[in-house]
């Protein structure tokens, strides 16, 4: 893929974000019926075609602007959007080679990996660095691996430490969450930090793709979609920031809902990690308004199904609950009944 | 990095062979030029891909014996087994150069990193996944002991290779001379925090966990990982009722393993019995069940309501389940 990087993009106010028509056309919209429910929607991470799918982890133009929105965040808050337990180490090397090597092999005109036995040379033509460093010693970088890689890797990404026949949160790099605080999660285990989510639990989703995650194995990703909306192109959406945009939420009409109200969806390739037996979690964020998608004619009638018919609960926990009326009203000029 | 492919192998040549004694023999298995295996961490198995004739495709399960921090090669060490499928009696014939195809490394008997004191007892051929997770345990700093029991001393070379690596932490015990190895007090009074993984014949590992329950050990902190041999039986005829396909399988073949070589992929890690992802349901047999497993309860093998196609078969006739 020829990669045409946008590098003029602020995802806080005053916000400068817009996909081309190549971004659009490979956004990964994930509405596959006129319905939403949660469900085990895990499939193999088999690489197939041209967009999203095509890579292990998939970059795309607003790559240097996420990865300096992230620079922003963490600068802006220290302590608050990257954590690791002491005892990630292993897994914090693992993820750096993961992405490292992903990148270097997917991605050749923008990064490059040589090694010499453990003697690591890095290069990111698109970030430009070039750093030199000894795989295994954190003491050769300027920062952890973990912290290091992910400052330069579009999208969140969660370690998930396996123990006692489930999963726990042992580091993240969180600057794109979506209304969750990743210090009162961390060391939580897998029902734990799913426990805010509506009618999943009694679905048994959880207990189902705990038991399908524990058999992953290295080698044989696996993914799947998820999504939420989110009010203007802001990706850092922290329970820590929340009265810097949840009073966004009140901003939305029937009028501007095309503009201001962006569909949010989370690609989350997850892979077994080599030497930690640990599993990354990414979670690389898509976003889009509203106004964006509706070019799309199947889209935009689609749109209005899914939330007209959205579950109250849902609805309430995805924080659409001002201004799902008025995007539903907005969505309704673009279902033709067709 | 080299690959695999949804049931497919990633394809290795054995370089160098080393018949530790008249029984063990190591295996180093190295990818394609420029290529690195996947890394593993300690406790991992690869399974191995063994085609004795057109018809006969096995897949063995071994432990990695190597550095989990050099994957420019893995080591494998095989006892040949007399009287068994065959498979190990294969890789015994094998010469450097030989081609093998090979699964992505799985662990199943991984390290609990929170433990204080890591305790090893193991016996016999159980003891090659310590090499990597000793490695492991020193790198990190940790604390660990190694109890190794061996029948005799010719058949201690790995025991002993061990011991040279990893120093005074090792102990190594000869059954024939010394006696059986006391496993109350290997594990009285030991302090909160330790953790005691046992790899060995079925019947140790049996005697062990009696002993820690005893000892009021938590099974929390008991780990094990059973090496069951594949058992040959009689050839039969497994019915997919689904999709309305029958399969041979031969006397020496798992049902797993049958249906690989047919391209149906169905879940699996231990091949075993043991782990459970393979538990596929029964709809009829009009042969007794021959349940190897220790997975399904003592009332759903009773029932015959379900088994275990990677170590379980039927004892001839017709075998039909729900895939």
């Amino acid at each position: 893929m020829q990669l045409h990087i946008k590098t003029d993009e602020s995802f806080i106010a005053p916000y400068r974000f817009s996909n081309s028509p190549e971004a659009l056309a490979r956004f990964p919209f994930p509405f596959p019926e006129d319905s939403y429910m949660y469900s085990v929607n895990l499939e193999p991470h088999v690489r197939v075609g041209q967009g999203v799918f095509a890579n292990a982890f998939d970059i795309d133009e607003h790559y240097v602007g996420e990865c300096g929105d992230r620079a922003r965040a963490l600068a802006a808050q220290p302590g608050v959007h990257y954590v690791s337990l002491p005892h990630m180490m292993q897994a914090q090397w693992d993820v750096l080679e993961l992405i490292m090597e992903s990148y270097a092999r997917d991605f050749p005109q923008a990064f490059e990996l040589r090694k010499q036995g453990a003697r690591w040379t890095w290069v990111n033509r698109l970030l430009g660095l070039e750093d030199c460093f000894t795989f295994g010693d954190p003491a050769s970088l300027p920062m952890e691996p973990f912290e290091y890689i992910s400052r330069q890797a579009q999208g969140d990404w969660v370690l998930l430490e396996e123990r006692d026949q489930t999963l726990y949160i042992g580091a993240g790099m969180t600057t794109e969450r979506a209304d969750y605080s990743i210090r009162f999660d961390l060391g939580m285990s897998w029902h734990e930090f799913h426990g805010p989510v509506p009618l999943a639990h009694e679905l048994g989703v959880f207990d189902k793709a705990l038991k399908f995650m524990l058999r992953l194995r290295t080698n044989h990703p696996v993914r799947r979609l998820n999504w939420t909306t989110t009010v203007f192109p802001r990706l850092e959406t922290s329970a820590e920031t929340l009265p810097d945009w949840g009073p966004n939420r009140t901003m939305v009409t029937p009028e501007n809902a095309g503009q201001t109200v962006h569909l949010r969806v989370e690609l989350q390739p997850l892979h077994r990690l080599p030497r930690s037996n640990a599993i990354v979690f990414p979670i690389r964020t898509y976003l889009a308004p509203l106004a964006e998608l509706v070019r799309h004619p199947d889209w935009g009638r689609r749109l209005h199904r899914v939330m007209r018919s959205l579950h109250q609960d849902l609805i309430d926990y995805k924080g659409m609950t001002r201004y799902h009326a008025a995007m539903v009203q907005h969505l309704s000029q673009f279902d033709t009944g067709a | 990095m080299s690959t695999d492919t949804a049931v497919g192998l990633i394809p290795v040549t054995v370089t160098a062979i080393d018949d530790v004694t008249p029984d063990i023999r190591v295996l180093r298995l190295s990818p394609e030029d420029g290529h690195y295996l996947p890394g593993f961490s300690g406790g991992s198995h690869i399974t191995v891909g063994i085609d004795l004739d057109a018809e006969t495709h096995l897949r063995n399960a071994y432990s990695l014996m190597s550095s989990p921090y050099d994957t420019s090669h893995y080591e494998i060490a095989v006892r040949r087994v007399e009287g068994g499928r065959g498979g190990s009696r294969f890789i015994h014939t094998l010469r450097a150069g030989d081609r093998l195809g090979i699964s992505s490394p799985v662990n199943l008997f991984p390290i609990q990193i929170h433990g204080k004191l890591h305790i090893f007892i193991a016996g016999g051929i159980g003891i090659t996944p310590l090499f990597p997770q000793l490695e492991e345990l020193e790198r990190a700093g940790a604390a660990f002991e190694a109890h190794v029991s061996c029948r005799h001393p010719e058949d201690a070379a790995l025991a002993h290779r061990l011991a040279q690596r990893f120093g005074s932490n090792v102990h190594v015990r000869h059954t024939s001379q010394s006696g059986r190895q006391n496993f109350g007090s290997v594990l009285a009074r030991r302090p909160l925090g330790s953790h005691v993984y046992i790899c060995g014949p079925a019947a140790m590992i049996a005697e062990v966990r009696a002993t820690a329950c005893a000892l009021g050990w938590s099974g929390s902190h008991v780990h094990y990982e059973e090496f069951v041999e594949q058992k040959t039986g009689k050839a039969f005829d497994l019915k997919l009722a689904r999709s309305g396909i029958t399969l041979r399988v031969p006397a020496q073949v798992s049902p797993l393993e049958v249906l690989e070589a047919n391209g149906i992929a169905i879940p699996y890690l231990c091949r075993g019995g043991a782990c459970g992802q393979c538990e596929t349901r029964v709809l009829q047999s009009d042969s007794a069940l021959e349940h190897n497993d220790v997975w399904l309860s003592d009332e759903t093998k009773a029932r015959n309501s379900h088994f275990m196609p990677c170590i379980s078969r039927a004892d001839g006739g017709m075998l039909i389940v729900d895939l």
